[in-house]
């Protein structure tokens, strides 16, 4: 492939033009504005709010597994992450709080689809947890698509690592 | 904490600065096989330099298009100001097919008064003559719009200099990922930051006026869709609803977005009307449904399914409910833009195990690979629809890099930094 020799830096100008606009504007986010679209479902941001919730913080005792991985495009759950998930349902049973379930992707495909896959693989967990017997409304999904990676690379190590589940 | 202040906290770093440095270089790696001859006579104030080197800035965008061979200048012999100082041997005998020349003059308002020619040599002949007035701090504006008009006349194509593009980066900081939302101008140059954050940023899109960017902002601790404007950094959280909050992607009207919810039960695409500020449920089905983007007509979405039992690319028509799938080539095609034309439809398509940018004439139905590496995402058409932007890597690293729609022309934008993604072109600017 013919590759030309030149590369330019470019320099940049016009700092002091926006550093003078932004200074008079603060950037403070506001939900004012979509106030009736989020309040006809969204979610509050901040703890979920069910009753009864002692603790704050996810049972890790005993060094139980947290993190469960999946097939490459596929939101099932392995069978080896099973007896992990029977423990926390029972735990959460027991105690329940609010737990954060993280859906992830690895990075082979768009980021939007992933977004959805990693959706699916935290749903995958939230309705096992369920059919144990787990409230539902202390179960978040959220997902990072391929957005937070456990780990830098592009081997299949690396990517087998990356299609996740991590229970916080 | 109120859910106001925690934004707050969250977000203070959003302000519009510079960067010390542009993160983005470029490097042309094919151009077409005869590119336009053409040579830039440096443009100067009476053989004073001005603060930016205009002639240069419309060399290097011209070289950029892989449509034209700009001259080095220590090749010149001659270095002619005016169409009347031209002679056209001194070209000739060099094979120039163009020359473009020029000169500034600094007016009593202290603006600057650029009047430049093109001239083409076989003919002998001034094509045409123009003046631009700017400031000191436009003289990029001013070297990018002569830019476009040398290459609209000499190819017929509207130029797309004078666009910018919006780009994500993630660089490792403290051995935690720190994300940007940048925009700079399509040369890489005047790189603005428009958000920072320690938590992931996502898919930036353009509203069709330019003057504001919509995307995916993980900073509340879940995805959620804001808007921001680019003169003053003003930003409005859109939604904020369990489950995915995607994919936003401004109606060509101006007047809604199409996005991704997932507060129903699974990724559906829904209409937001700005106005209204209402949601309405424009797909429904178990599936994975996103990736909306519109036809340029605005009567309809194409969007990624995976219905068929693999992502595919489907048109959804608004008014009539009519669905109609659009690819069958392959088991992977997902993230569909629509060129201006909206006829050539570009995506991601896996072939081989290897993601690669294809295009797919709607009209005779065929697909063309566009890219020969692997892990190629994010493609981005430019407003004149003759070259798009994707995302891709290059020694493990993610950059950003353009292909013309013809596949002939190739350039990579090297990043200094870390992994750059999710380019955005703008429309066309005022």
């Amino acid at each position: 492939m013919k590759r030309s020799a030149f590369k330019t830096v470019f320099l940049i100008g016009m700092c002091s033009l926006f550093l003078a606009s932004c200074s008079s504007k603060p950037t403070t986010p506001s939900t004012s504005g979509a106030g009736t679209g989020v309040s006809n479902g969204g979610v509050a941001t901040g703890s979920l709010s069910g009753d009864g919730v002692r603790g704050t913080t996810l049972d890790t005792s005993g060094g139980i597994d947290t993190v469960f991985y999946f097939e490459f495009d596929r939101a099932v759950l392995k069978p080896e992450a099973l007896a992990a998930l029977r423990i926390h349902a029972q735990r959460l049973m027991a105690n329940p709080v609010n737990v954060r379930i993280e859906g992830h992707a690895d990075e082979r495909g768009t980021r939007e689809y992933n977004m959805a896959l990693g959706e699916r693989r935290g749903s995958a967990v939230k309705e096992f947890l369920t059919l144990q017997g787990v409230r539902g409304d202390i179960l978040e999904v959220i997902s990072y698509g391929e957005e937070s990676p456990a780990v830098m690379g592009s081997s299949e190590g690396d990517m087998a690592l990356n299609r996740r589940v991590e229970m916080k | 904490m109120t859910k106001g202040s925690y934004l707050v906290a969250m977000v203070l770093a959003a302000v519009m600065v510079c960067q010390a440095h542009a993160e983005l270089t470029i490097d042309v790696t094919h151009g077409v096989d005869n590119p336009t001859r053409i040579a830039v006579v440096p443009i100067t104030e009476s053989g004073s330099q001005l603060r930016e080197d205009v002639g240069a800035i419309v060399a290097e965008d011209l070289r950029r298009s892989g449509l034209f061979e700009p001259m080095p200048r220590t090749n010149m012999l001659s270095n002619p100001a005016t169409a009347g100082e031209v002679y056209f041997r001194d070209w000739r005998i060099v094979s120039m097919e163009y020359v473009v020349v020029g000169k500034a003059v600094r007016q009593s308002d202290n603006r600057i008064l650029v009047t430049y020619s093109l001239l083409q040599v076989p003919g002998e002949r001034t094509v045409f003559t123009e003046e631009v007035r700017g400031s000191d701090s436009e003289l990029r504006d001013i070297a990018h719009h002569i830019s476009d008009k040398v290459f609209e006349t000499v190819t017929g194509i509207r130029g797309v200099f004078s666009t910018r593009i919006a780009y994500i980066t993630a660089t490792p900081e403290q051995g935690q990922l720190v994300y940007r939302l940048l925009v700079s101008d399509a040369d890489g140059a005047r790189e603005r930051l428009m958000l920072r954050s320690k938590q992931p940023i996502m898919s930036p899109s353009w509203s069709p006026d330019g003057a504001e960017l919509v995307y995916v902002s993980f900073e509340t601790g879940r995805p959620a869709i804001f808007r921001q404007r680019l003169v003053d950094a003003h930003r409005e959280q859109v939604t904020n609803f369990g489950g995915l909050n995607g994919a936003p992607a401004w109606s060509p009207d101006g007047r809604s977005l199409a996005l991704v919810l997932s507060k129903d039960g699974n990724p559906e695409i829904y209409l937001y009307s700005m106005a209204a500020r209402s949601f309405t449920r424009l797909t429904q089905h178990f599936s994975i449904d996103t990736e909306p983007n519109w036809t340029p007509d605005g009567r309809a979405i194409v969007f990624t399914s995976d219905r068929g039992g693999s992502p595919q690319i489907y048109k959804l028509t608004i008014a009539s409910g009519e669905l109609k799938r659009l690819t069958f080539n392959g088991s992977y095609n997902a993230r569909p833009r629509l060129a201006p034309d909206g006829r050539t439809l570009v995506m991601v398509h896996r072939n081989q195990g290897l993601f690669h940018i294809a295009s797919q004439d709607l009209v005779t139905g065929n697909m063309r690979i566009l890219t020969s590496t692997s892990l190629d995402e994010s493609p981005s058409v430019a407003p004149n629809g003759a070259m798009l932007l994707y995302a891709t890597k290059v020694g493990g690293k993610g950059v950003l890099a353009a292909v013309s729609i013809d596949a002939g022309v190739r350039f990579l934008l090297p990043s200094r930094g870390g992994d750059v993604r999710e380019p955005s072109w703008s429309p066309f600017l005022k």
